[in-house]
């Protein structure tokens, strides 16, 4: 059994939601990326995104487009952030983490080198933004030979048909996009999310994870009682930037701490 | 018989539909309506009638014949879409779009723009058809750009400059993405280029194909066959392909691409992912040979013209480049400028820094080849927004 589906059978046997953070590996320095995953591991995390920075991140918004931009000045690399993901698992064996970004880093590296690197080190799963299912076959074939779990994404425009057909590929879980838009904005719509997961779950019967827009304890909680689990990205990323070096463990462990019992209260 | 891209999108490996998620039902509700209108006899009568009334099409074709005399080789042809209405070959393009988004019911289109010529031409067509335009643009073009920044603002369109990255094209596709998908039910997103996710290469190509069509007539009109040789910029690469595709099955006819050299194709600063060897890459929807870093990340680019300052380039220039039909070379900031001065000093035209680069290629193959031999140049746009910089380079200020 994979860490992932390990993880969200044990959160269903506890009745729980998976709380999900993401930040980008690199920021705020590549000293403390691996710190940070321990910190979010510690506070509560149930599967910890990664982000891989790129220099054209089409789908965010600008906090992670910042976020991103001081992770390469800091020159983080594909292979560099492969190495936090080796060094975190020293200690660390049970949280899954899935790795998130856009294709072209790993095209450059080559599906198949950076499939095998994934499973040696313990990349658990890996979401490419602007790599949709039908140009996904390559990627797909290299990530399931070493036991990658692809995990696809659906959002407000998907419509039935399509649901069926990432329902047969997806692995893992399914990132469900709350609202029409980039990461961090602020028009999530509950109403909306309501409607949309059970034409999802009719189809899909991996766990579902929503995220996009959920900027504090309040939505983390309302947003949970709709799924499997709350992804919290751009409202993490904020804490490490108005964060200093010395505060930002501390910062951004208690920020989880609250995100954790809110969607817990779900 | 040539016949690209396939049904999925793809020129050979290049091409294809690589956006998240929430686009993906926008480009495949766009590829379903232009097949539905592609070939619809009233869809077809309108674009012809805007080209012709509008635009002014066809285009003529003009013989540069003091130029060529001085260069004392084969005789150089340049194909006018610097006369077009808005200056540039990007109307034609944008006319055609505009026209579908009417007829998909958008009322509000956004488009991305580095030299500001096709922020112009969708400015234009909003203003044609009364829909509201926003144009993104990179805050380091907009000062290279200013004449057209304002062209635009008189159009009716708002300009948001775009400050991320690079501040160039490249930046100003990002935030254009970011704004259809933001806006995605209500938004026409005109893509400028013959690149994108599919079915922008293939649309885009076929509104530019007029130019080909048109130069195909009139060649054997005016000198009795076609050209020996074609010639055209390649930035995205679309008023190449418009002029090419015509021609892919001319087997005679030779086909060249000219990329920006910037400040040499060795110097690493340039806009020459082609001619460069560059890895092929995922980038703006498609796979295509990219300029990158060996971890895969979009480097900066640099050409004296806005237009070709970008790292990729469309994905069938891609294909037609491996399938050995088109060859690439590359023209580097000054000699774009000599020729720019040249076009104007011995014809009396101004033309687009862009188009420099094409008529540059010309002028360095024309002296070995005999006086019976012509190239056809696509003189895809008029110079007037580059006097600023032109200016700056010669130690002017205006």
């Amino acid at each position: 059994m994979s860490r992932i589906q390990a993880t969200f059978e044990k959160l269903k046997q506890d009745n729980r939601r998976a709380l999900i953070p993401f930040f980008t590996a690199g920021d705020p320095s590549l000293a403390l990326t691996v710190p940070l995953m321990h910190a979010v591991a510690d506070a509560g995390a149930d599967v910890i995104e990664l982000g891989v920075p790129f220099s054209d991140p089409m789908a965010d918004g600008p906090v992670i487009q910042r976020a991103s931009e001081r992770a390469l000045k800091h020159r983080m690399t594909l292979r560099g952030v492969l190495g936090m993901v080796a060094e975190f698992r020293t200690k660390n064996s049970i949280t899954p983490v899935v790795l998130m970004g856009y294709g072209n880093p790993i095209e450059a590296m080559g599906w198949e080198l950076f499939a095998k690197r994934c499973e040696e080190v313990g990349v658990d799963g890996v979401l490419t933004v602007d790599f949709p299912p039908e140009e996904s076959h390559e990627a797909f074939l290299h990530l399931q030979r070493h036991g990658i779990d692809p995990i696809f994404l659906l959002a407000p425009t998907t419509e039935e048909a399509r649901i069926e057909k990432v329902a047969k590929l997806a692995r893992g879980y399914v990132y469900y996009v709350s609202l029409k838009g980039v990461t961090g904005a602020g028009n999530l719509d509950l109403s909306d999310i309501a409607k949309k997961i059970p034409q999802l779950r009719k189809h899909i019967k991996l766990p579902i994870g929503v995220g996009f827009g959920i900027r504090d304890a309040a939505t983390a909680n309302a947003v949970a009682k709709l799924c499997d689990g709350v992804v919290v990205g751009s409202r993490i990323v904020q804490e490490i930037e108005a964060s200093t070096e010395q505060n930002v463990i501390a910062n951004v462990g208690a920020l989880i701490n609250e995100l954790r019992q809110a969607v817990d209260q779900a | 018989m040539y016949d690209y891209p396939d049904s999925t999108g793809h020129f050979g490996p290049y091409g294809g539909i690589y956006m998240a998620e929430t686009l993906i039902p926008a480009v495949e509700e766009l590829r379903v309506q232009y097949l539905r209108y592609r070939n619809d006899p009233e869809f077809k009568a309108e674009f012809a009638y805007e080209l012709k009334h509008y635009v002014g099409r066809p285009s003529p074709i003009y013989h540069a014949k003091n130029w060529s005399d001085r260069l004392g080789g084969a005789q150089i042809y340049l194909k006018r879409e610097d006369l077009n209405h808005t200056g540039a070959h990007k109307i034609n393009n944008a006319i055609g779009q505009a026209l579908l988004a009417r007829r998909m019911g958008k009322k509000r289109v956004i488009a991305e723009t580095g030299a500001g010529m096709h922020g112009v031409a969708t400015a234009t067509v909003a203003a044609r058809y009364g829909m509201e335009c926003v144009v993104y643009m990179g805050a380091e073009d907009i000062v290279r750009q200013a004449p057209n920044v304002y062209r635009m603002k008189l159009l009716g369109a708002t300009v948001v400059p775009v400050e991320s990255g690079s501040r160039t094209l490249k930046d100003a596709c990002n935030e254009a993405i970011r704004d259809w998908v933001t806006n995605v039910e209500s938004t026409f997103y005109i893509f400028g280029t013959a690149a994108g996710p599919h079915p922008y290469p293939m649309m885009v190509r076929d509104f530019q194909c007029v130019i080909g069509n048109e130069a195909r007539i009139q060649m054997p009109e005016m000198i009795g066959r076609q050209p020996d040789a074609v010639i055209a910029c390649v930035g995205g690469g679309s008023n190449a392909i418009g002029l090419f595709h015509p021609y892919i099955e001319e087997k005679q006819v030779e086909i060249i691409g000219v990329e920006a050299g910037g400040h040499g194709i060795i110097s690493g600063s340039h806009a020459a992912p082609l001619t460069s060897n560059s890895k092929v890459g995922v980038l703006h929807g498609n796979k295509v040979y990219l300029m990158q870093d060996d971890d895969g990340q979009i480097i900066e680019t640099h050409s004296i013209s806005a237009g070709l300052d970008y790292p990729g380039v469309g994905p069938e220039h891609c294909w037609l480049k491996d399938i050995g039909r088109a060859q690439y070379v590359a023209i580097d900031d000054d000699e774009a400028m000599q020729a720019f001065h040249d076009l104007c000093r011995f014809e009396g035209i101004i033309p687009a820094l862009e188009s420099s680069h094409a008529l540059a290629h010309a002028a360095k193959i024309a002296p070995a080849m005999g006086r019976d031999k012509v190239l056809l140049v696509n003189l895809s746009g008029r110079g007037d927004k580059d006097i600023n910089t032109v200016a700056r380079l010669s130690g002017i200020s205006l």
